[in-house]
């Protein structure tokens, strides 16, 4: 079933990386696991941080970054400091999700997916948070907001310690006509 | 589950869950019984269980609940089925998304191993089995069983073509049994209260009750518990208490991507697997969507389609492709810019993609375009053929304008425009400059509702 980690390595210095894989077990098939433990701590997967767990683990790198790409978790950017979620799940979306997030993004001057320049913010998009009874949500560094409006989102902004401003004309093209 | 472990055989308790009748609640709708005995007649060993809860589809939370409300209902489940089947390890596997229900089942795994009805020798019956939580990474695919399977193993979620099915090489190549949440929180108040019990609920092929996740534009929204074979319109109007708003029912959307939008006029259809699947749409795992006359058809085929094209695996070319192509062209229709043969190549290819696809996330990710063109193909019309969208949510095909005899100069949608499309001055008529308009909604949502000032136009 899995294959025990081959004791490597010329220095035996416990990385974070090394504490995280050791913690299971050192088993190849607990890569995603792992993967998100180094994610959650570093908030993203440096290349240097795949090419460590590719050794420690005694895998090719390829397959690393096969599942490091495949799952939506794992981010190989770094992230910003404050996260916003804009659920997209069909509930958001018929109750207008999707005019949330385009909000969002006019604010924050970036698109969905996209981290801003600062590090500062990160917007995201996701499929469906299973919330649906409180469409359109949003949930905020881990704060679920239920119900969003444009006038709401500005006031989650701001507990974010992004001040309200005169938009500007088409600020960094998000939000074009199509 | 101590009837079961100390008064039951094996055989005995796969013949009661085949004599309940029931199915797979995560969609297909197996019958469980038949599947847990494939399982049990297979040689090798170890043989492992799964608890498949990746709840994807959008707009269904029942198994989020349960994990959240009541996981031992599961794992009790699962210690009945792992008897059954001759199983000494299991695992539940649950999505990224929901911490709570993973922080509530490591709870709930302690404490059943700490009162010694979960690891060796379960309630001194002499039969050892365990439970490990696995979280999902975030990838749709991962719901469908074989994709999972990859998932626990540490592989990308790469579904592969069934048969063999899992029950005869699963996890590892080894006989697994892999249920969805719901099936298995049924489990206990199968064995409980008896097959004949179970099976008095329901219609003649669909047994006992689901749970449905009723949301969208309705005024009751969460989640019901009802037998099989119910109306549509006991749970749309009489549980769910109707439309908000005066306004007009359009569809009820069932079974996330893979499902279909179920018009007005099949609302007296009883909810059961079969029916759903004549109609077009699909049990699925329980998501019901109610639109109404603000909702446009074409545009949430789109949404449904890019959702899938987003998360095909990439695999087999049908899916790969044929989803991106479709998603194409009905954003072509969406944007007015389809053409009359659009509709037959639409067809065409999720055809194509149904028949071609490797998995149930291919073979199904048409059906919304295709049920949606079943029951309103005049929507889909209006935009080709009139370049207007009767619903007025496609952007290219409607305008936002300020009526000049109702505004009062509030200067709110002048400072809440983020493309700077307004002009006007306190206490004077605003006007919207079409050519800057993003159509972005913001002037129509903030005008105050006393005054309704702006309105949404098409063709």
């Amino acid at each position: 079933m899995a294959q025990k980690r081959k004791t490597s390595g010329t220095d035996s210095k416990p990385t974070a990386v090394r504490r995280i894989i050791a913690k299971y077990g050192g088993q190849t098939r607990a890569i995603i696991p792992i993967l998100q433990d180094i994610q959650d701590r570093e908030r993203w997967l440096s290349s240097q941080v795949l090419e460590e767990v590719a050794r420690e683990l005694d895998v090719p790198l390829a397959h690393v970054y096969s599942v490091a790409t495949f799952y939506k978790s794992l981010s190989l950017e770094p992230r910003g400091r404050h996260i916003c979620t804009v659920c997209m799940g069909t509930a958001c979306h018929v109750r207008g999700g999707t005019a949330i997030l385009e909000h969002f993004e006019r604010r924050l001057r970036i698109r969905a997916g996209q981290t801003s320049p600062d590090r500062e913010y990160t917007l995201e998009r996701v499929n469906c948070l299973g919330a649906c009874a409180l469409a359109p949500l949003v949930v905020a560094d881990g704060r679920y907001y239920s119900q969003m409006t444009e006038s709401k989102a500005n006031a989650v902004l701001e507990t974010l310690g992004r001040r309200s401003e005169r938009p500007h004309r088409n600020p960094s093209g998000a939000g074009r006509r199509r | 589950m101590a009837k079961a472990l100390t008064r039951m055989t094996a055989e005995e308790i796969i013949g009661e869950i085949t004599a309940s009748g029931l199915r797979g609640r995560g969609g297909a709708g197996f019958p469980t019984g038949r599947k847990w005995d494939l399982c049990r007649r297979e040689k090798a060993r170890p043989k492992y269980l799964i608890c498949n809860g990746d709840e994807g589809d959008p707009g269904a939370f029942m198994d989020r609940s349960v994990l959240e409300a009541d996981p031992h209902a599961v794992l009790e489940g699962m210690v009945v089925g792992a008897k059954a089947v001759g199983a000494a390890k299991g695992f539940i596997y649950i999505r990224n998304e929901y911490p709570l229900a993973l922080e509530r089942m490591g709870i709930a795994i302690r404490q059943g191993r700490k009162l010694g009805l979960l690891g060796k020798d379960i309630l001194g019956s002499g039969f050892d089995f365990d439970l490990e939580i696995v979280r999902g990474a975030g990838a749709f695919v991962s719901g469908e069983e074989t994709a999972l399977i990859a998932s626990i193993e540490g592989q990308r979620a790469f579904p592969r073509p069934r048969p063999p099915y899992p029950a005869q090489h699963g996890l590892w190549g080894q006989p697994t049994v892999i249920n969805n949440v719901e099936t298995w929180a049924n489990i206990p108040s199968i064995i409980r209260r008896g097959a004949a019990w179970f099976s008095g609920l329901g219609t003649e092929t669909s047994k006992g009750t689901k749970i449905f996740s009723l949301v969208g534009k309705i005024n009751n929204t969460g989640l019901v518990e009802v037998p099989m074979g119910i109306r549509l319109r006991d749970i749309v109007f009489g549980i769910g208490g109707g439309i908000p708003g005066g306004r007009e029912f359009k569809a009820v959307q069932i079974g996330g991507p893979s499902g279909g939008c179920i018009p007005n006029q099949l609302l007296d259809l009883p909810v059961d697997y079969e029916s759903l699947s004549r109609a077009g749409a699909m049990m699925g795992s329980g998501g019901m969507i109610v639109m109404d006359e603000d909702t446009c058809m074409v545009d949430i085929a789109l949404y449904f389609l890019r959702f899938t094209q987003e998360e095909s695996c990439g695999k087999c070319a049908p899916c790969r492709i044929g989803t991106r192509q479709m998603a194409e062209i009905l954003a072509r229709i969406a944007a007015g810019e389809g053409g009359p043969e659009d509709l037959k190549k639409l067809e065409e290819l999720a055809l194509t993609v149904k028949h071609g696809s490797l998995c149930g996330l291919g073979q199904t990710a048409p059906n919304p375009v295709l049920s949606t063109m079943r029951y309103f193909l005049d929507e889909y019309r209006a935009h080709i053929d009139d370049r207007r969208c009767p619903a007025l949510v496609c952007k290219n095909l409607i305008t936002f304008v300020i009526e000049p005899e109702k505004c009062v100069g509030c200067l709110l949608c002048l400072k809440n425009c983020p493309a700077n499309a307004v002009a006007g001055e306190p206490k004077k008529v605003h006007v919207i400059d079409q050519a800057a308009c993003i159509k972005c909604g913001a002037c129509f949502n903030v005008c105050p509702p006393k005054i309704r000032a702006v309105s949404k136009t098409t063709p």
